[in-house]
């Protein structure tokens, strides 16, 4: 873990890169018992107007959270942790989407660091206010 | 068909103990791309301090998923799944959810919206140890679209 006197607002703690499939939608599915068919039915996207499938937002949420536990060691570090979904993730069924995460520090405060995340698909963000609170002592 | 906004308030009955298992927690973490050993290896928990494997920060919404059922079947609820996504998501922890874990969890709606032709449900999920020692509370905006 990183001492947070040697932390600065600003820092990029970590970046990453993550690669969605159809498969993942489905273990998402499994693992978290949202079986909602906008995630794995191309029929039941169309019919409601969507784009195409998505991923589940949480799968989002959930994976673009990794890179600060890894920096934190420890997921229990992560104390409090809010996202808004702003737009989707389009998983094309060949290709799939990549995502892209940039964390970043956004606070500091006595054994604590807000850290700020940047979640991007296809050239726009995906998630807003996406902030991790991260104890750090 | 607009989510009723006679829902605010409601509180829905805790759930059933959910038993919270180490392969579950290891499934989830896979899921989600985790690799930290805390997830997934329960000698590396052991020595970090903990019972057992220690769940994602996510985790809750799969104990959450099963207060959002209640509401999803609630008549006249006027929520269709298909034509819901998720507007936000926050959880906030006062301690960390372990594998064995018995917890027990309970919705209420605090906050119904009409922006445009779209619902907001705001559904905040209090979930608690069997003894009631609060462990995580996970809030969800659901925005539901009206069907034409």
């Amino acid at each position: 873990m990183t001492d947070t006197s040697a932390l600065t607002v600003g820092d990029v703690v970590a970046e990453r890169e993550y690669h969605f499939t159809r498969d993942s939608l489905v273990r998402y599915a499994g693992a978290s018992g949202d079986f909602n068919s906008i995630h794995y039915r191309d029929d039941v996207a169309a019919a409601v107007g969507l784009p195409g499938v998505l991923a589940h937002g949480m799968l989002t949420m959930g994976v673009a959270v990794q890179p600060v536990v890894d920096w934190a060691g420890d997921p229990a570090r992560v104390t409090d942790y809010q996202v808004r979904f702003t737009r989707p993730v389009v998983v094309d069924p060949a290709d799939g989407a990549t995502i892209t995460v940039v964390a970043k520090v956004g606070a500091i405060e006595e054994g604590r660091a807000r850290i700020d995340l940047t979640v991007s698909f296809d050239g726009s963000t995906v998630l807003g206010k996406a902030q991790a609170k991260v104890r750090t002592a | 068909m607009a989510v009723n906004p006679e829902l605010v308030g409601r509180q829905f009955p805790p759930i059933p103990p959910y038993l919270v298992g180490r392969e579950k927690i290891r499934e989830f973490s896979r899921a989600v791309f985790a690799t930290s050993p805390l997830n997934l290896d329960p000698d590396a928990a052991r020595e970090a301090g903990y019972a057992d494997v220690v769940a994602p920060p996510t985790f809750p919404i799969v104990i959450q998923e099963h207060t959002l059922a209640q509401l999803l079947a609630e008549p006249g609820a006027g929520i269709d799944l298909t034509l819901t996504v998720h507007g936000d998501q926050r959880f906030s922890y006062t301690r960390p959810i372990v594998a064995g874990d018995e917890l027990t969890a309970s919705l209420t709606v605090t906050s119904v919206k009409s922006l445009g032709g779209n619902s907001m449900v705001t559904a905040e999920t209090v979930i608690t140890d069997l003894a009631g020692e609060h462990v995580v509370t996970s809030t969800s905006t659901l925005v539901v679209r009206s069907a034409e």
